[in-house]
């Protein structure tokens, strides 16, 4: 079974994290660490157990502590290099990678940017990314339903970061398990396109809640799918108050230069913030 | 759908914890789960089942706090507790509430012997 969703699906493949520069994958073991508590063979005695004290540990530490420190860890790192990173994340087929290819084109004299992509198996987007001269690291998850703090680390080494001002991260195409991992970004992008109607944020409230910028995509298809654009930022409005949000087609190039502005700006920020502070 | 992990990650530091204070067998386990984690409290029921099976902590009693997103609203000065996931203050309708809790994922307690 699996051992991140229980799907079902054979659970032993390796997360592979690969850039073009190397022929071969480098295999890395994801770090679950299994317990390996086992049963000792011998039965302990009831009658003395039940006298035993039961004591209570007070513990309260975070589930994700070891990815949510690691997260942590990335985040100074981008900040010392003064990287804006971009964590960006929706259903699968929502426009991400070609909104990403759009991205790197317009902002090629301006930004260089850099791309983890993340998804369970083929390199696909990755050679789509690198059409467009950015360099880019592929993350194969294997079964694994998002992408966490370890894996980034694992493809940051792999990146070639020199110069580079911009790292966007595109996420594994999913709006539930993503939203639990901080990966250390500075900012959360997510994408509804109008293909996944208006009520997709009502649906995964967590994801669009943790928002910092909401992108709607494929404005191009918005008729044919009487998109309902009201009820849509309505929703949003209502989830990620605080959120920008940008309503573009990456294919007809419309609302794209506000997109691309607001980028700018988030760099901008990024280039002249205290590393230091939190 | 990932709570087989994060139970997975739950377990372990429960099994650290038990094991540092040389426990033999943990009976409870406690949890606080955010509403807004993303993360199913049955579901991490089902997993605890399938793989806290030849651990101490088998048969243990999984015990899951489910914490409301809870916001503040800095106009009415008041923090208050969100229906439906939506941040809108009851007392001025506004939505710019500053998320206060909601996202926890914590290993709260274990009770060992």
């Amino acid at each position: 079974m699996c051992e991140h969703c229980g799907c079902g699906l054979p659970g032993a493949e390796p997360v592979t994290i690969s850039d073009h520069h190397h022929e071969h994958e480098h295999a890395h073991s994801h770090n679950h660490d299994h317990p390996h508590e086992h049963s000792h063979g011998h039965e302990h005695d009831e009658s003395a157990a039940a006298g035993e004290e039961r004591r209570t540990i007070e513990v309260r530490r975070a589930i994700l502590e070891k990815n949510n420190l690691l997260a942590e860890r990335h985040r100074g790192f981008f900040r010392a290099r003064g990287l804006l990173v971009l964590n960006i994340l929706s259903s699968p087929g929502s426009g991400k990678t070609t909104l990403i290819e759009e991205t790197i084109r317009r902002l090629e004299n301006r930004l260089k940017t850099g791309v983890i992509v993340g998804d369970l198996a083929t390199d696909n987007d990755a050679r789509r990314l690198r059409a467009c001269g950015a360099p880019v690291v592929q993350i194969n998850t294997g079964t694994v339903c998002h992408l966490d703090s370890q894996m980034v680390g694992g493809a940051l080494k792999q990146l070639d970061l020199t110069g580079l001002q911009l790292l966007i991260i595109e996420n594994v195409g999913n709006l539930v398990c993503p939203a639990s991992y901080d990966l250390g970004e500075d900012l959360r992008v997510v994408l509804l396109s109008v293909t996944d109607g208006e009520d997709k944020p009502l649906k995964y409230p967590p994801i669009f809640q943790s928002a910092n910028a909401v992108v709607i995509s494929k404005l191009d298809l918005a008729k044919a799918c009487d998109f309902n654009r009201e009820m849509a930022l309505a929703n949003l409005r209502h989830l990620a108050p605080a959120a920008g949000v940008f309503e573009l087609s990456a294919k007809t190039g419309q609302g794209m230069e506000a997109w691309c502005d607001y980028v700018l700006q988030q760099h901008q920020a990024a280039k002249t913030r205290d590393p230091l502070r939190v | 759908m990932h709570e087989l992990s994060i139970m997975q990650g739950a377990l372990n530091q429960a099994l650290f914890e038990a094991r540092q204070s040389g426990a033999r067998r943990i009976h409870e386990i406690h949890l606080r789960i955010g509403v807004l984690s993303g993360v199913v409290p049955d579901a991490l029921q089902f997993a605890f089942e399938a793989i806290a099976a030849g651990t101490p902590a088998e048969g243990a009693a999984l015990t899951i706090e489910n914490v409301p997103a809870r916001f503040w609203c800095a106009a009415c000065e008041r923090e208050f507790e969100a229906a439906n996931f939506f941040a809108e203050c009851p007392g001025c309708h506004a939505c710019g509430g500053e998320l206060r809790a909601g996202r926890e994922l914590e290993l709260t307690s274990v009770v060992i012997d």
